[in-house]
């Protein structure tokens, strides 16, 4: 049990700095998830928590303790790694009990905890087995078990359920969540999933290219997005962006076709006349029932019946801005039509056009 | 259909083979004058005579029993196979694992003696060994030979296969690097290294112009050796039977190992595990 800290954490390969000064503050049994396109350095910022990088500046606190100089052995973590990295002429006891064995535990004490550890994961019948002989699920709860006898005060996982089939992901997806609310155990999570993130994070930490985007619940970071990449990073199909012009009251939207949308609370004062970028969700478009002049008219390019939904590609305006509509069960949509869309002021985002960031809220 | 070219061209292998052992077979179970008089085609009654008189006694001219000279080739292959062996997995342990300088240097060090026949450093070897005072012992016989680039690149090559999240996960579990080496490499190139101690057994036990080289003293004939000994017996008659007898026991302990050690060798050259 413990808190994290990190406070301006820079990491440089050489020459070329991945991280670019991150802080973040992990509460002690919180679920923090780390979240990134690849080469973002989600796992670079994990593996200097653990201390399998060494941190080029800043501090990295466990427990309120400067870790930086410490041996990854000595900071009591423990991780789980994508492929596993179980010990493959090891039985799954051995497996599990090895660290405790280094760390010169009794017998009796080992066995006792890696029993239980077993028992949580369902491992029981197979400590006699090799890894080799289990199923990627199951080496995956051993790596996991391998980490709670040890009983740390952080658990750090880097990417553990990519190397799973998607049906197994979910349910362990699961298991992971349950074992969470069990141990509380505070843990750090890297992913480039979302679905993952958004289940199973108290917090997510998006970063971009080595800095930190966004650091905020699944929700707000889903509803509030901070920047634009966050806005395109969350979702899927990704956020719809149309550059588009502020009134000059800034209190609503020009967008190409000269149709214009209000914004919700009023307006963003002091952006008038503006060239922003407009953010919109797929599954934040409503149908209109009657046919508005003033409204968005989209032309459908084709249709994706996806079962649960329907994704629809189309394109609207003399600029052919092309746009994703995600709605709910199954429409018969044929092409061409054209669809009058309606949508709710709330869920319109705002980008400034040369930094990304979030205008208004 | 069969192949029948191929059948047929393995019978001659066959029998290239096998012509010559059991010949040799068959000769150490006769006396000397049937073998000068005769070919003989069936063993004969005299096995348990001749193999008895090579084990204890040994031809006349050589001076050390075949039962010795066996020991000393047993000492000796077995010291340079395992010391191969541990030497190399040290060495391939450090070039992989270990960032120091020149690491690539040494490691091209290494590769190129690979590219150096044994007759090409066998003078400067002697003087080295000579300076160390090792000739006449096992030390001389074993050391000299126990560096070797082969196996030490293969083991680079298998220790480079192995994930690099096993050895973090080692130090997150908190083990320094000589219990990573003991408890997590050794075990896990347990089949290349039976696969490497079959070769380097045989190789040890095969070695001819090291040993030669290196011994004056009977006692630390090897079996090959004495069995050229034997052969250069001057104005005398060869013992014929006594030299088949001892070269069909200069050929047991290979086979046995082979047979021993056949199951490990395929899987060690075929597969690995990780």
């Amino acid at each position: 049990m413990a808190d994290v800290s990190l406070k301006e954490v820079f990491k440089s390969f050489g020459k070329t700095e991945v991280i670019h000064g991150i802080s973040c503050d992990i509460k002690d049994g919180e679920f923090i998830v780390i979240l990134g396109p690849s080469g973002c350095g989600k796992s670079t910022l994990l593996r200097m928590i653990a201390g399998l990088e060494v941190i080029t500046a800043g501090e990295i606190e466990i427990n309120g303790k400067v870790v930086n100089q410490l041996e990854p052995a000595d900071r009591d973590i423990a991780m789980v790694f994508q492929n596993y990295a179980l010990y493959p002429h090891m039985t799954v006891f051995k497996n599990m009990a090895y660290g405790l064995k280094i760390r010169r535990m009794p017998k009796e004490e080992i066995k006792k905890r890696v029993q239980k550890a077993a028992e949580i994961l369902e491992l029981t019948e197979f400590l006699d087995r090799k890894p080799r002989q289990l199923s990627g699920g199951q080496r995956q709860r051993v790596a996991m078990g391998r980490c709670i006898v040890r009983e740390p005060k952080v658990f750090l996982f880097d990417e553990p359920l990519s190397n799973l089939d998607a049906k197994l992901r979910v349910q362990m997806r699961l298991e992971i969540r349950k074992l969470h609310e069990d141990l509380n155990i505070t843990s750090v999570y890297v992913t480039h999933d979302q679905v993952e993130a958004m289940t199973l994070g108290d917090r997510l930490i998006v970063m971009d290219n080595g800095y930190t985007a966004q650091i905020g619940s699944p929700l707000e970071v889903y509803e509030q997005p901070a920047t634009r990449f966050v806005a395109g990073f969350i979702g899927s199909p990704a956020m719809n962006f149309i550059h588009v012009r502020l009134s000059p009251d800034g209190k609503s939207v020009q967008i190409p076709g000269d149709v214009s949308l209000p914004l919700v609370n009023g307006s963003v004062p002091g952006q008038g006349g503006k060239d922003v970028l407009l953010g919109i969700r797929p599954e934040h478009f409503e149908l209109a029932t009657a046919e508005k002049k003033d409204g968005l008219h989209l032309q459908v390019d084709h249709v994706e019946l996806l079962g649960a939904d329907t994704l629809v590609h189309g394109h609207f305006g003399e600029g052919k801005n092309a746009l994703i509509l995600r709605l709910p069960d199954i429409q018969q949509i044929s092409k061409n039509t054209i669809l009058p869309l309606a949508i709710p002021p709330s869920k319109l985002h705002l980008f400034d056009m040369d930094s990304g960031k979030r205008i208004g809220k | 259909m069969v192949d029948i070219h191929n059948t047929r061209d393995t019978h001659y292998r066959l029998l290239d083979h096998c012509i010559p052992h059991i010949y040799t077979f068959v000769a150490s179970t006769r006396t000397l004058d049937e073998i000068t008089s005769s070919v003989p085609i069936f063993p004969g009654s005299h096995f348990v005579e001749n193999y008895m008189q090579a084990l204890s006694a040994g031809s006349k001219d050589v001076g050390a029993t075949v039962g010795t000279m066996m020991l000393n080739s047993l000492i000796m292959a077995l010291g340079i196979s395992f010391g191969k062996i541990f030497i190399s997995l040290l060495a391939a342990f450090a070039i992989v694992y270990f960032k120091f300088r020149f690491r690539m240097f040494f490691f091209w060090l290494i590769f190129i003696t690979l590219m150096l026949p044994v007759e090409v450093r066998i003078l400067p070897t002697y003087k080295v060994a000579a300076d160390l005072k090792l000739l006449d012992s096992y030390s001389g016989l074993i050391f000299p030979l126990i560096a070797s680039a082969t196996a030490t690149f293969l083991f680079r090559q298998f220790f480079m296969t192995v994930p690099d999240e096993l050895c973090e996960a080692h130090r997150i579990d908190g083990g320094g690097p000589i219990r990573f080496f003991f408890d997590i490499l050794i075990p896990m190139s347990r089949t290349s290294i039976a696969a490497l101690f079959v070769i380097l057994f045989i190789y040890g036990w095969n070695q001819y112009l090291w040993p030669l080289l290196i011994t004056t003293d009977e006692k630390y004939y090897t079996l090959l050796i004495g069995i050229k000994r034997m052969l250069a017996a001057g104005d005398t008659q060869a013992e014929w039977n006594i030299i088949m007898a001892s070269s069909m026991l200069a050929m047991v302990p290979p086979v046995l190992v082979v047979i021993i050690m056949q199951k490990q060798f395929v899987k060690g050259m075929t597969d690995t595990e990780k």
